[in-house]
């Protein structure tokens, strides 16, 4: 579904994506870990046209989408969460899910679709005109997802939905996202706790200083001893 | 006493004014950080468009003319306010925050001296169509003429609000302002709201345009500098970037004007008169900038990482 060929990611001479090739299959979860600074963000950044790749290709359903306008990314199914969450602070709960619906125009199953988030994300819904601003980081994060949802993706990216979160709202989160990949959805999640990750996804890659050093079987990846020295802390 | 309800009378009716002007430039800051110092001057075409599709067709009754001199005004406004965007702005996104601010400076002296080519330099008398009852209020009077300027500006703010706060539009230009790369990802054209904001608040400009000449009975080329500077004072007295602050910060900057005008007479021993009015809203603005430079109501809520 997704194929990254060579990709690169520069920052005024400083390279922090270097040749990076990885593919995601139709209705995979994929885990990209790596150290803080590793580039992984850069490389989720680059696909959802945040950044500009210096060079390298993203194919994605069979069509080049590099040189795409970063608004039509949405339409063509691909979601992201973006580190740090991105929620429209000043925007109630239901307004920020209404943007992640802003591509579509199918009213009645865009109200359908706030109610399913609500069913997956209980606390969104007490607070569903409360500004966003005001929630705790965890409800922002569930927010952030509840907004990726509402665009009906296809492919949906997840960029470190840990980051900053207690031990129990990250189990949350990440029940969620186990939900969301078990119905079906394509999942390439981006997290530092490789752990975590490695054990809801199907398959892993280790990113090091912008290039990808190792790629196995996420199982595969927990069992080997390279990964559980650098990244389990054992 | 009745000095004093007659100020706040004319300070309400110019207020207003200054509010619809005051959101062109708030809007615009909100979307992009740009203060667009050549809004004053779209005001200023709306205001000599207006008058000359009234002065061209003398003989309609001015519930016709009105409306359609209105209309005229509004789309060359959102057109030449379309077109800034376009080619002043749009080129110099990502450059330096100074690079737009003066190129906004040059273009609203090219406007100012079109206006000057081609509707000369003498001051224009706008035709007397407009219905010229007055009502007594408190001991004051309000003209007929005063009255449709406090409604329309006022039905033009509600307006403007339930765009905002209700429409996708309206969602899709609070998104873009908070964080565009976001809304982008959203899938939201982000040069598309821009060029809406700019249209909208030109179509803002081009009424009060219409407004002011017919307020004051003129309009001329340079009408706009001092209008400009002045909503820009009231959008910065709100808090700019902030839609209700525009509104309130207008109305209050009218009020003041007028009350410091018809009082500093009496205030000076007679030594300043009413024509000094225009300092009141440098007042206000260094006031505001040494004082509360955030403006009355600017950011209210905290923003959680």
């Amino acid at each position: 579904m997704l194929e990254v060929t060579k990709l690169s990611v520069a920052y005024g001479g400083i390279q922090a994506v270097r040749n990076v090739s990885f593919r995601v299959e139709q209705g995979e979860m994929v885990a990209l870990i790596g150290a803080n600074g590793a580039g992984k963000t850069s490389t989720l950044k680059a696909l959802a046209r945040l950044l500009t790749a210096a060079s390298g290709s993203v194919r994605y359903c069979g069509q080049e989408i590099s040189a795409l306008e970063p608004h039509r990314l949405v339409s063509q199914g691909i979601a992201l969460v973006p580190e740090g969450r991105g929620v429209f602070p000043r925007m109630s709960i239901v307004e920020n899910l209404l943007m992640g619906a802003y591509s579509r125009f199918d009213k009645p199953a865009i109200v359908a679709d706030t109610e399913h988030v609500f069913s997956l994300f209980p606390r969104l819904k007490e607070r569903a005109q409360q500004l966003a601003g005001t929630l705790s980081g965890g409800e922002q994060q569930m927010l952030a997802i509840g907004r990726a949802l509402m665009s009906r993706p296809k492919l949906l990216l997840l960029d470190e939905p840990s980051m900053g979160l207690a031990p129990l709202m990250v189990q949350r989160i990440f029940e969620v996202i186990r939900k969301v990949a078990d119905e079906g959805m394509t999942v390439l999640l981006v997290e530092q706790n490789a752990k975590l990750a490695l054990e809801v996804s199907q398959r892993g890659y280790v990113m090091e200083s912008g290039e990808i050093t190792l790629t196995d079987e996420a199982e595969k990846l927990l069992a080997n001893p390279k990964v559980r020295a650098a990244y389990l802390g054992e | 006493m009745d000095i004093f309800i007659q100020q706040i009378i004319n300070g309400l009716v110019l207020g207003s004014i200054y509010a619809l002007v005051a959101l062109g430039y708030t809007m615009v800051y909100g979307i992009m950080g740009l203060i667009n110092f050549a809004h004053g001057e779209v005001v200023m075409i709306g205001a000599m468009v207006a008058l000359f599709v009234i002065k061209a067709l003398p003989g309609l009754p001015a519930i016709v003319l009105v409306p359609l001199a209105l209309v005229c005004a509004a789309i060359v406004c959102m057109t030449i306010g379309f077109a800034i965007e376009r080619i002043a702005y749009r080129p110099l996104r990502r450059a330096p925050k100074l690079a737009p601010l003066i190129t906004a400076i040059g273009v609203s002296i090219i406007l100012q001296n079109l206006a000057m080519l081609i509707w000369g330099r003498n001051y224009h008398a706008f035709p007397p169509i407009l219905p010229s009852g007055e009502h007594d209020v408190f001991g004051a009077t309000i003209t007929s003429l005063q009255i449709v300027i406090i409604v329309v500006a006022g039905l033009m703010m509600g307006g403007l609000t339930l765009l905002i706060r209700r429409t996708r539009l309206g969602r899709a230009m609070r998104a873009t302002s908070e964080n565009p790369p976001i809304a982008q990802l959203m899938g939201v054209n982000i040069n598309q709201i821009i060029s809406a904001t700019f249209v909208i608040g030109s179509a803002l400009a081009a009424v009060a345009g219409l407004m002011v000449s017919a307020n004051y009975s003129i309009a001329h080329y340079y009408m706009g500098f001092m209008l400009g500077l002045k909503a820009f004072t009231a959008a910065v007295l709100g808090g700019i970037g902030n839609l209700a602050g525009a509104m309130l910060g207008g109305l209050l900057l009218g009020v003041i004007e007028s009350l410091g005008a018809g009082y500093i007479g009496d205030l000076t021993g007679g030594f300043l008169g009413s024509h000094y009015q225009d300092i009141f809203a440098f007042f206000v603005l260094i006031g505001v900038l040494i004082f509360r430079p955030s403006g009355l109501i600017g950011e209210r809520v905290a923003e959680r990482a």
